[in-house]
């Protein structure tokens, strides 16, 4: 194998697990911090990726103005879930059940919309790709992965940085006792909630870019990106990045140097590595 | 549309009027008229991927059943009565596709059946026909040598070896214009239906001496094509045959656009045809085809008449790609099947079927269906073609081939 397909796969690799970041940050943050293992994030990324094809593709609209206007509407939508959430005491492990539902709900309603058939974008924030030597970086990945790392130090800062963070850390470890210091849980949450939603919808858009749409897509996002989650530790941005570079680079190397089938064991056979030999990282 | 929800296509509340009407009418001994239906409904029970990852294909053959019910409702029906399609949604599971085949014959008692798409769920399927001893007429079975029931009747016309006869035939039509590859770069999805007949194609090149650059299987459902389109770069062979199904094919050109690489030739199985034909890198992609909506295959009124209703009723149901391709057609040809059975024997007899189709074949848009051959597969009437500006054209074989069209090769 020749260096520049080594370093072209890494590369691929890297945009990938950029993306693994993205997808799992607003799902780190539910977990953490609301207890609420949200699947239904996985049908607001797709519902935000198919109104982003809706308004490129038929109303021209350009996919950042698209994101701009998609990100405060779906922080809205992650409050109202979060509303209800607490309206209804759901906790963490029927939260699985509810939220999957949610997922289907949200799957028949995209088929319902724009058909079971596959949708393509056929637009490009930056057409062509940026010459590193001998490899090629794809300016949609490059913009795609800088968002991807903003979003992730942005969170990890203000988590570690900020009133706010620090008072949803105090409300993570005694809700009471922290209330007693004034700290508003029940808004925090709603505020988290939302945060991850709009987190959803900026993935969304970059899954509209990047590749192919079809509504039972959301599933095969799923299993991965869990992974990179646990991987990462509930609640780190920063470990969710890492674990999502870690498991790009592991699958795009496996398809490079081994067999492109054998890809997807990667991220498994890490996860299953770290709770062998780091449990109390997960 | 959830599990073991029913849909019931063909009978509208005028039909059932005509129906009960007719049926008063032959009680007082009098006939029906010509385009009349009268008398209870011909059930046919079938499922579909409506739902599930199979479903964007599912929905064509939903389109189709629709039209061919409503012509044959509007025409007369089946032996004089209407045709009621009961229709389930499988969701793209085998393992429903099977208790739903169950229930059609056992609960509902459905007179004949139809198929359900794609391989695993009709193999699922053919096994409760097989039980019930009931004839199955279906569309888009991909494994012949998996299907050795013998009331199981294929309207995917690959012939009893497709592993064999697909890759040749692209090889053959190479050859004709002198573009004889001397690499291949062989890159397949593990998708059954696709990844035997790669594994053909790696056989058929080593018998005509063409050197093997590269082999490779991905996973169905495989996003990142990035490291794969660097291999396939790399390998830089003079044929680039692609087991794909679906969006394979447009994601892999993608990638190789990104690392700024394009095929010298390129073959893709069972490409979805409207992403491939109307992107600038699809230029020249050559895929297998049973039927599309080109002279001389749509040159037939019952052909032109199903073209002009498919746009029409693609176009509805939202569908991206309007025009009537190889899964339309086959999906047609199949309701042309068990419809041409039912009228010659006057009969719904699963035995009296089988035995017309085994004896006489069927005539349907795709061409003239045969079933005498291992499996009850006849010869292969799959055909080569090639996206030309901007859209695709039969190259293969040349008596079929789109008039004034010739394969472009590399």
């Amino acid at each position: 194998m020749s260096a520049t397909l080594f370093g072209q796969s890494v590369l691929s690799g890297l945009f990938s697990g950029c993306l693994y970041g993205l997808l799992g940050l607003g799902l780190t943050l539910s977990w953490r911090f609301l207890r609420i293992i949200n699947l239904a994030h996985f049908g607001l990324i797709f519902l935000a990726a198919y109104l982003t094809y809706h308004f490129v593709q038929s109303r021209g609209v350009s996919p950042l103005l698209a994101g701009a206007g998609l990100v405060p509407l779906f922080f809205g939508l992650g409050v109202a879930q979060q509303w209800l959430f607490i309206r209804f005491r759901v906790s963490e492990l029927p939260s699985v059940i509810v939220t999957f539902g949610l997922t289907i709900i949200i799957e028949a309603l995209i088929q319902w919309i724009w058909s079971a058939d596959f949708v393509r974008l056929e637009t490009h924030l930056v057409r062509g790709s940026l010459k590193i030597g001998s490899l090629l970086a794809p300016w949609d990945e490059l913009i795609m992965g800088g968002f991807a790392v903003a979003s992730c130090v942005a969170v990890w800062a203000y988590l570690n940085f900020t009133w706010a963070g620090k008072a949803l850390r105090a409300s993570l470890d005694d809700p009471d006792i922290a209330a007693a210091f004034g700290v508003p849980n029940r808004r925090l949450a709603l505020v988290v909630s939302g945060a991850a939603a709009a987190f959803a919808a900026m993935g969304g858009v970059f899954v509209a870019l990047l590749y192919t749409l079809t509504p039972s897509q959301i599933y095969s996002w799923l299993g991965v990106v869990i992974a990179v989650v646990l991987l990462g530790g509930l609640g780190r941005p920063l470990g969710v990045l890492a674990a999502g570079l870690l498991v790009g680079v592991a699958e795009a190397v496996t398809m490079a140097l081994v067999e492109p089938a054998w890809a997807p064991i990667a991220p498994f056979s890490l996860l299953i590595a770290v709770l062998v030999l780091w449990p109390e990282r997960i | 549309m959830g599990t073991g929800d029913c849909t019931a296509v063909g009978v509208t509340r005028r039909e059932a009027f005509a129906a009960g009407a007719g049926f008063a009418l032959a009680a007082a001994g009098i006939g029906t008229v010509a385009g009349q239906t009268a008398g209870a409904p011909v059930r046919v029970g079938g499922t579909l991927a409506l739902t599930g990852p199979l479903a964007q294909t599912g929905a064509i053959h939903k389109v189709v059943g629709e039209i061919f019910i409503e012509q044959t409702n509007q025409a007369g029906g089946m032996l004089g009565r209407p045709i009621e399609w009961v229709l389930l949604d499988d969701q793209s599971k085998p393992d429903l596709a099977r208790t739903f085949y169950e229930r059609l014959i056992t609960v509902d008692k459905v007179d004949l059946l139809m198929g359900p798409y794609a391989t695993a769920n009709i193999l699922s399927a053919m096994a409760v026909a097989q039980r019930f001893n009931k004839i199955l007429v279906h569309h888009t079975f991909g494994i012949p040598k998996l299907a050795n029931y013998d009331k199981h009747f294929p309207a995917w016309p690959l012939g009893p070896e497709p592993e064999k006869t697909m890759p040749a035939a692209v090889f053959d039509a190479l050859a004709s214009v002198g573009k004889t590859p001397k690499t291949v770069a062989i890159v397949t999805s593990k998708f059954p239906s696709v990844q035997f007949i790669a594994a053909g194609a790696r056989e058929i090149a080593k018998q005509r001496g063409v050197a093997e650059a590269l082999y490779l299987e991905f996973e169905f459902g495989n996003r990142d094509f990035g490291p794969i389109a660097a291999r396939v770069r790399e390998a830089d062979a003079d044929l680039l045959f692609v087991g794909a199904i679906g969006l394979v094919g447009s994601q892999l050109l993608e990638a190789l656009d990104q690392l700024n690489h394009a095929p010298k030739n390129h073959y893709y199985v069972y490409p979805t045809p409207g992403p491939l034909a109307s992107s600038p890198l699809g230029a020249n992609a050559l895929a297998a085809t049973a039927y599309e909506d080109l002279a001389p295959l749509n040159a037939s009124p019952v052909a032109m008449e199903f073209s002009k209703l498919f746009h029409a009723a693609a176009a509805k149901a939202n569908l991206p790609y309007v025009a009537p391709d190889t899964q339309a057609g086959t999906s047609y040809a199949a309701w042309q099947m068990l419809t041409e059975a039912v009228n010659a024997t006057k009969s719904l007899d699963d035995q009296a079927l089988a035995d017309y189709l085994k004896k006489n074949g069927a005539d349907t848009i795709v061409g003239k269906y045969r079933f005498d051959g291992p499996n009850n597969y006849g010869p292969d009437l799959m055909k080569v073609k090639q996206v030309q500006d901007a859209a695709w054209d039969i190259v293969w074989p040349k008596e079929l081939a789109t008039p004034g069209k010739t394969i472009l090769g590399k």
